[in-house]
């Protein structure tokens, strides 16, 4: 048993990896699902005990193949990277028991076998990029990620062809991204001579002035902005989000961009630091006008959608614009507000998109008209979008609710009022657009020519409600998950200066 | 200056190359050209890492137990990775062109738009009604 | 029974009737018969708590620490005990009353109705009772959500944008301004706790103590200080019963509940008083009593009147903290009281008249006394009550309120005082007149509803329409004796 803690670190990536294989070998029925399912509950577990371990004894340091460090690559688990592999694993132990039915209905039924394939290695990407703690192979896991996401985005072409452009444009502008992210990293190898994360942050201080440093450190967040839809980068995002297939857009929606996020505050809080001149500046005149735009213009376009996972699409470009602002804050509190609401934004994203998939099991493609009347015909599935929805708003005693006070705890602590009121105005303007389906489904009359409508399948409900109690749960009990994130914040602002 | 660049050359080569690259993935409509554009674009990165590797005077790395100088072997075997990654990509982009092709008519961008636009008109037209 | 255990039955009572409501639903006498039960189980225990409070002290529950140094905490303190007292004994008798009103009108989705008014007032027991700023915060938010299905039940157009506009404004309100205002206060003072002498003192530049205190004033969007006041109006397309008392009791005194509750336990009377920052405040309130006065008499429908009218009524509460002198807040939080069973009774009345006769429109109401008698003489006590006239309650809270605005000098404020006294009986006696005193204008239309008393030529309403306001109406003339047991229970928060 120890054996298997010892190397725990290994097989949270090994695991996946290996299994997808043994995926696509797989053809019929449940098969696929259940291999998927038994490995991400395993995943699932490793990152929990990674996270245990983190928290009792500090950081794991484990050598593949016993290479030590910096020539081999190492896997460096501390409090945030075991924080980020906890959200993918949980989101996907949760995504997966849902998934059947949902995957059944959407996708040819012969090619599950690839699906779950794609799934996995998308899986395993997250979760290498996460763990390891060479900035080269983050590049590659970030590819076997990406290039899995394309193909899961394009796998929704059976119900609507734009699924095909949509991965298409996700593929050009996530390539973009990658190479200008390994440019950045040839930049500072160029000038350090190491891709070893720790190492880097070693031997970069008496070099921040020398130009490749600087134009590195450009590439990268300009890469993983692009990753991670930053505004005004965020244009793949919408269409891919809107028609892959349910299942996958709950993964995604509540994985993918976090691990870019979580990449952005690795480059910026360990290898470089607040205290170097051109990072301070990054945070004050690009990260915050750009997160506030964010804010703004995605709850803005959000309002105007029909089409309600466009709607809630767009509504992730604004919360990602709250994760940029937590950062842009540069405080302990701000930053807190980030990695928290990588934690609450997947809870709430991941039970939205998980209702909308069961509206699209129920009637198809899921528009505000079309939802019209459905609060009474399908009363689980609209209480928890109502219940995620106030949470997406903010309302106290949800996860919404405990990010934004960090946030505006932020601001406030910096003396930026202006962007205290921002943060409050823009979560008005969620306000809207979620009220908009609650009205409509509540009280608006069903549409002329549709049938009666039953509740989804106890089998898609129950993790859809998993995901909305742990909402009010962790709106409620906040101490886990905010210790974790202050400790995490507070290291990274320790350590940096 | 103009030393300045002639030393450099191979980072100015390298430069033109890559902007040759993003210019084509950005201004061309045609989507099997933005997928060249996306290779030269990549190829330019793998350039930057081999000549970064080069070392002045330096031979192959291959031990013989005489001292000599070798070039960096470590950036070459990063770029036989980021190659594969780059093969897969275009691998899938060229799939999805054909898939696009085969359900649009077209692998022209504004074909392709225009077809969009008119189906997202029609459903807007739906919901309205 | 231990009193923390009391404490949570308060939150628990409604939420487990909610369910058990739920569960009734498909027949309504049982649901109505759970309704009731409910209320009168929570009344009882909120009484059962009270003596504790009248002897000093102060039960406290501790819930949940949600955050580090910010836990969910239930305590009770005198205001608390009187708003909770309020809201739970009048459930009681609104509750009889819905069971005669949504009957007589044959609403639908009534289950749904009492399900969220039981949720409502678990909230408004949430608030009464809340610990610190950021309970008293949640509950309010609850509060606003839970009364969104009940303003827009009729679920036609009129009732949705109504609808839009409460929670427009409420929510909006509440994370714009108070939300703000409140991570501001945690900021400078590191506590939420609600603390005799308030907690802000030495911890805020005086100079933005008016500002901080703007916030919060316009964030509680519930107390309904103009300009954002639209939502009380919006929300009367709301059934009556829900006008009665979550428009004129819960909702709208839980909003000037915490209006006091952040005068005297946040800021601090004399803090405000040494500072002079709720100085602005006073001619806020002054204004929004006369102009909601002046609206509410050139409104014909009989409800909007009456929402323009409680407009009016709430702005004397905020007048009161504003003062920031005891026998202001004193008034103020007496009037919460006064107000409340002056105000139920009139929308109870409105809507007996409505189920009696569908009539909404003053102006059709010429006659109708006579034939409903009993509801218009429970009108008119309810409106002499409000316009301050003595033996009925309405007039202790002015004259605490005259007296407070006496003791620091605001002559101007009496005046104030006077005149919307004068515009009270403006707006509130013509009812009562063309009820009476005009004959009725065609042979008389049969009510809707069976007539109890058709015999002597009556036409009142069903008696679970008619009763509730006479006995609410007969609560005003008793707190009008009792009035100094309140004010010796009240006493306490003014140190």
């Amino acid at each position: 048993m120890s054996l298997l803690f010892e190397h725990m670190a290994a097989l949270q990536v090994a695991v996946p990896l290996l299994s997808a294989p043994v995926c696509s070998l797989l053809r019929g029925g449940r098969q696929p699902w259940f291999l998927a399912l038994a490995v991400s509950w395993f995943a699932f577990f490793a990152s929990i005990s990674l996270l245990i371990q983190v928290l009792d004894s500090g950081d794991i340091s484990y050598h593949m193949g016993n290479w030590a460090p910096p020539f081999g690559i190492e896997y460096r688990v501390d409090a945030i990277n075991a924080f980020v592999l906890l959200i993918i694993s949980g989101i996907s132990a949760v995504a997966l028991p849902y998934a059947r039915l949902s995957v059944a209905h959407e996708v040819d039924p012969r090619r599950h076998g690839q699906f779950y394939t794609a799934y996995l290695l998308c899986l395993t990407g997250l979760l290498g990029g996460t763990i390891t703690g060479d900035a080269f192979n983050i590049f590659v896991f970030l590819e076997i990620s990406s290039l899995s996401a394309y193909v899961l985005v394009a796998a929704g072409a059976r119900q609507d062809r734009r699924a095909l452009t949509a991965a298409y444009n996700y593929l050009v502008l996530g390539t973009v991204g990658a190479t200008f992210f390994v440019i950045g990293i040839g930049l500072l190898y160029m000038v350090t001579g190491t891709l070893n994360i720790t190492d880097l942050a070693e031997r970069l201080p008496p070099l921040v002035d020398n130009r490749a440093v600087q134009a590195g450190f450009a590439f990268i967040i300009v890469g993983m902005g692009l990753k991670l839809a930053m505004f005004p980068m965020h244009t793949w995002l919408p269409n891919a989000y809107t028609y892959a297939p349910s299942t996958v857009t709950v993964f995604l929606a509540s994985t993918a961009t976090k691990v870019s996020v979580y990449v952005v505050l690795r480059f910026l809080f360990t290898v470089f630091g607040p205290s170097y001149g051109f990072v301070g500046l990054t945070f004050e005149y690009i990260f915050l006008p750009l997160a506030i735009l964010a804010m703004f213009i995605g709850s803005a376009a959000a309002i105007y959608q029909t089409n309600l996972k466009r709607l809630f699409a767009y509504s992730s470009v604004a919360q990602l614009g709250y994760m940029v602002l937590g950062i842009a804050l540069g405080n302990v509190a701000g930053l807190t507000a980030t990695v928290l609401h990588l934690f609450n934004h997947a809870l709430m994203k991941g039970a939205l998109f998980m209702a909308l998939g069961c509206v699209a099991l129920r009637i198809g493609a899921v528009s505000i008209n079309g939802v019209r009347g459905l609060g009474r015909e399908m009363p689980w599935t609209f209480a928890a979008i109502a219940g995620a929805g106030l949470s997406l708003i903010g309302v106290p005693s949800t996860v919404g609710f405990i990010s934004k006070w960090y946030l505006i705890l932020g601001a406030l602590e910096n003396g930026w009022w202006p962007v205290a009121v921002l943060i409050v105005a823009s979560s008005l303007l969620a306000v809207i657009y979620v009220w908009k389906i609650i009205e409509a489904a509540y009280f608006g009359a069903a549409p002329e020519g549709r049938g009666p409508v039953s509740e989804a399948p106890l089998e898609m409900l129950a993790p859809l409600w998993l995901m909305v109690v742990a909402n009010f749960y962790f709106g409620i009990d906040a101490d886990l998950t905010t210790s974790v994130a202050g400790k995490v914040a507070a290291t990274f602002l320790g350590g940096g200066s | 200056m103009l030393d300045a660049i002639l030393a450099h050359y191979n980072y100015w080569l390298i430069i033109i190359l890559m902007m040759i690259g993003l210019y084509i993935v950005i201004s061309r409509g045609n989507l099997v050209k933005k997928i060249v554009g996306l290779n030269i674009f990549q190829t330019s990165v793998f350039l930057l890492y081999i000549t970064l590797a080069k070392v002045t005077g330096g031979t192959a790395p291959i031990l013989t137990g005489k001292p000599e100088i070798f070039s960096n072997p470590l950036p070459h075997v990063l770029i036989l990775t980021a190659i594969v990654v780059g093969i897969a990509t275009t691998a899938l982009g060229f799939a999805l062109v054909v898939r696009i092709r085969e359900s649009y008519g077209s692998i022209e961008e504004d074909d392709i738009l225009a077809a969009e636009r008119a189906e997202e008109e029609i459903a807007v037209k739906e919901a309205l009604s | 029974m231990s009193t923390e255990m009391a404490l949570a039955l308060t939150l628990l009572i409604p939420s487990l009737g909610g369910i058990a409501i739920a569960w009734a639903g498909r027949y309504p006498n049982l649901r109505e018969a759970v309704t009731l039960i409910t209320a009168s189980v929570l009344f009882a225990v909120v009484i059962s708590l009270l003596q504790q409070v009248a002897d000093g002290g102060a039960p406290t529950l501790m819930l949940i620490e949600v955050l580090p140094g910010l836990p969910l905490m239930l305590k009770v303190e005198p205001l608390g005990m009187l708003f909770g007292c309020v809201a739970s004994g009048l459930w009681i008798v609104n509750s009889l009353y819905s069971f005669g009103y949504m009957r007589g009108t044959n609403e639908t989705n009534q289950t749904r109705f009492y399900i969220c008014f039981a949720i409502a007032i678990a909230s408004s027991m949430g608030i009464a009772f809340a610990g610190n700023m950021f309970t008293l915060f949640i509950f309010y938010e609850i509060l606003t959500i839970s009364t969104y299905p009940l303003v827009a039940h009729k679920q036609n157009a009129e009732a949705r944008s109504g609808a839009r506009l409460y929670l427009g404004l409420l929510i909006g309100t509440s994370i714009g301004f108070q939300l703000v205002a409140i991570i501001w206060t945690w900021v400078a003072a590191g506590t939420l706790d609600f603390t005799i002498g308030g907690i802000l003192r030495d911890k805020i530049d005086p100079t933005m103590l008016p500002i901080l205190l703007a916030l919060y004033m316009f964030g509680i969007g519930k107390a309904a200080l103009m300009p954002f006041h639209r939502w009380l109006p919006a929300a009367m397309v709301a059934p009556t019963p829900v006008s009665a008392l979550l428009h004129a009791v819960a909702v709208v005194k839980a909003g000037v509940f915490t209006v006091l509750k952040v005068v005297i336990y946040i800021f601090g009377i004399e803090l405000l008083s040494e500072t002079g920052a709720s100085g602005w405040l006073i001619w806020v309130a002054s204004f929004t009593l006369l102009a909601a006065s002046l609206v509410a008499i050139s409104k014909d429908n009989l409800k909007a009147r009456l929402a323009y009218s409680t407009i009016s009524q709430l702005s004397y509460i905020i007048l009161g903290a504003a003062l920031a002198s005891s026998l202001g807040v004193l008034g103020g939080a007496l009037h919460i009281a006064t107000h409340a069973l002056g105000k139920i009774t009139l929308f109870m009345c409105a809507g007996a008249i409505y189920v009696a006769t569908h009539k909404t429109e003053i102006s059709d109401m010429q006659g109708l006394g006579r034939v409903m008698p009993f509801t218009f003489a429970a009108f008119c006590i309810g409106a002499l009550s409000i316009i301050g006239l003595p033996p009925f309650a309405g007039s202790w809270s002015k004259w605490y309120l005259a007296l407070a605005a006496a003791d620091t000098g605001m002559v101007l404020v009496i005046a104030v005082l006077m005149i919307s006294s004068l515009l009270n009986v403006a707006y509130l006696m013509p009812v009562v007149a063309r009820g009476f005193f005009r004959p009725a204008p065609a042979p008389q239309p049969v009510g809707a509803a069976v007539a109890p008393g058709a015999r002597f030529g009556l036409a009142e309403a069903p008696l679970l329409c008619v009763i509730p306001p006479c006995l609410t109406a007969l609560g005003c003339l008793v707190l009008f004796f009792y009035a100094d047991e309140v004010v010796d229970l009240l006493r306490p928060i003014v140190g």
